[in-house]
């Protein structure tokens, strides 16, 4: 189509309002002077009013100038007069890190460097960042002594430490940025800040250490636990799972003998026993020992019959008498 | 402590990058779902605006218990699955003794409910109901032209919002270009009563008038219903400026124009250096060439002697 002149109106006087950016019209002057109870009338006479009025938007839109395209005439709209709410709220402007300030205050600007460098050292054009960059200190392979230099100290890794503590240093200034940004809601769409831990004053060693699902299980376990029915007839939340008892319980074996678990008091014992006696009978005879056993063994006999003559022990004595020397 | 959460992946980044707020924004997309309660009707209702909405709209089939818009606690959940999935428009069906065939639209910023306007369907017609010829259907994602009639829609508070959320609803993207070929739908809806709006989607026909403007015809090809309203609630007036900020384009400089007090608006012109050094003298030129036709003139000191023919297709310099 091409640009024509003004639309020609359609018949009847225009009282409508017409917001071409969203192709809608809108007629707030008509009045069903009866409202027609049969549906098939009442749905005719709005499809004819209807009619007339996208017939209206169409005489705009098709009068607007327009570009031929392979599939068809192409017009621009102008902009919705209607408004209608956003769908999120404008995007915030970024606030200066402190660099941007500084360089602002300083006024310094960004300008344009070479991404490749010729390197004196190698006399070679080197990469001037990244992976075989130019003046890396990987490169230099002597470094001079200098009086200031502390003995026993490796400059090697005096720089290496240096070196990361530089990026340590810029992590944290990072960090202090995002931190700023986030304040103001500008923090960039793909970045989240989650707090590791409660920020309390204090050394490091007292901030409180986040506790694992392992540690929370358990308290959750042992509270669930300490109920008079040991957590037997408690309700439990969704998700929850029977507490763990981190300790063993007490076992008793049983203490008939019989088969299976009755044997087994039996077979404990039996283990010591032979362990016992295990040990003894790898034991070479000590003669000395033995011969010392002997005469102790002796004395006490000749102590015990001269002990007789008390009349009180009398009658216990001979039992004691025969039980030793059944040994 | 913070620690700085990054995606993992170049996509969920992308990903993230989509959903982030923009001076321009996305087509809103549309949320479609319902309650715990649901008759035939609502389903097909539901189903059918997501038929039309289907390029921008997402449709959850499952029962809702936790969804109660309207009330204090019940819009939780439907911030949840509004950023969940990136909608701002939604379309809540439920079904009850006290309000049958219920159907709650509602716009969200931020993914905080901004308004609600609460409806019920009656006298419901499916898309499958009519019959026409099946050549003129609307495209998907096709411009639809809007028709609003009657004084309700200015009177009526209730149905100045409900218009206002219906052309939210189903207007589509806000384009620049638009193909003039491709126009094919629009929305009729009348306000019938005070509380009532008929709304019906048509497809169009474009018919030769003898002008470059064609004849619209209008054929109804349905869904079509009548929307009584029920319940609304209005946006919070200090949200409602939060929202309604536009965008500011940025105001571009004209280049190399200045306004002056005493000229008045001044332009300044640029004109590529002429390279005169450059200049390959030949016999060619013109000047020269007179030059030379006068030196001959005046050597032969000839009167008449009428230009040579090769002169004239000479070219300038």
């Amino acid at each position: 189509m091409e640009t024509s002149s003004a639309p020609a109106p359609v018949d009847g006087e225009v009282k409508h309002q017409v917001d071409l950016g969203n192709l809608m019209a809108f007629d707030s002057g008509h009045h069903f002077r009866s409202i027609p109870s049969d549906r098939q009338e009442l749905k005719r006479e709005c499809l004819e009013k209807a009619t007339e009025l996208v017939q209206a938007v169409a005489n705009e839109l098709f009068g607007l100038p327009a570009t031929e395209d392979r599939d068809g005439p192409i017009v621009t709209l102008p902009k919705p007069t209607t408004k209608l709410p956003r769908e999120k709220h404008l995007p915030k402007p970024k606030p200066p890190t402190k660099w941007e300030e500084f360089a602002k205050m300083k006024g310094i600007k960004n300008r344009k460097k070479d991404k490749r460098v010729f390197d004196e050292q190698t006399g070679t054009w080197k990469r001037r960042h990244g992976y075989d960059r130019v003046n890396d200190d990987k490169d230099i392979p002597i470094i001079d002594a200098k009086l200031t230099d502390e003995p026993g100290e490796d400059p090697f890794s005096k720089r290496n430490a240096e070196k990361k503590q530089r990026i340590e240093k810029q992590e944290k200034n990072r960090l202090k940025n995002l931190k700023n940004a986030s304040k103001a809601d500008a923090l960039p769409s793909h970045i989240q800040l989650a707090a590791t831990a409660l920020p309390i004053t204090g050394t490091q060693k007292d901030l409180p250490k986040k506790a694992s699902k392992k540690e929370l299980e358990n308290v959750a376990g042992m509270a669930a636990s300490s109920t008079a029915s040991i957590g037997k007839f408690d309700k439990k939340l969704p998700g929850e799972k029977p507490p763990k008892h981190p300790g063993k319980y007490r076992k008793f074996l049983p203490v008939v003998e019989g088969k299976g678990m009755g044997t087994q008091e039996k077979q404990q014992t039996d283990k010591i026993l032979n362990k016992l006696l295990s040990r003894d009978a790898s034991e070479i005879l000590d003669v000395n020992k033995a011969v010392k056993v002997f005469n102790l063994q002796g004395d006490k006999n000749r102590k015990d019959k001269y002990s007789n003559s008390s009349k009180l022990k009398a009658r216990k004595k001979p039992l004691k008498k025969s039980s030793k020397k059944g040994n | 402590m913070l620690k700085v959460k990054t995606p993992k992946t170049h996509k969920a980044k992308r990903e993230l990058e989509k959903r982030a707020p923009k001076l321009v924004e996305n087509p809103k997309k549309t949320l479609i779902l319902q309650g715990t309660r649901s008759s035939a009707v609502l389903n097909a209702v539901l189903t059918q605006i997501y038929h039309l909405k289907r390029d921008n709209a997402v449709r959850f089939t499952k029962k809702n218990d936790r969804v109660r818009p309207f009330e204090s606690a019940g819009e939780a959940s439907l911030e949840f699955l509004s950023l969940k999935t990136d909608c701002s428009l939604f379309v809540f069906g439920s079904h009850s003794k006290k309000r049958p065939n219920n159907l709650v639209l509602g716009r969200m910023f931020d993914h905080h409910v901004y308004d609600l306007v609460e409806v019920g369907v009656e006298n419901f017609k499916t898309l499958e109901s009519f019959s026409y010829d099946k050549k003129i259907a609307p495209r998907m994602g096709s411009k639809p032209f809007f028709a609003f009639i009657g004084e309700g829609f200015e009177s009526s508070e209730e149905l100045k919002h409900l218009k206002e959320v219906l052309l939210d609803l189903f207007r589509g993207e806000v384009v620049d270009n638009l193909n003039l070929a491709g126009v094919d739908r629009a929305f009729v809806c009348t306000a019938i009563s005070a509380n009532t709006v008929l709304f019906t989607h048509c497809a169009i026909r474009l018919k030769r008038s003898g002008t470059t403007i064609p004849r619209i015809e209008l054929v109804e090809v349905g869904p079509s219903m009548d929307l009584v309203v029920r319940r609304h609630r209005l946006p919070n007036p200090s949200l409602q400026k939060e929202a309604m900020k536009g965008a500011r384009e940025p105001h571009k400089k004209p280049k190399n124009v200045v306004r002056d007090i005493v000229h008045g608006k001044l332009g300044k012109i640029y004109v590529p250096d002429q390279k005169v050094g450059n200049l390959a003298l030949s016999n060619d030129v013109k000047g020269l060439k007179r030059e030379r036709r006068e030196a001959k003139a005046k050597a032969k000191g000839a009167s008449t002697d009428h230009p040579p023919k090769k002169q004239k297709a000479s070219p300038e310099p």
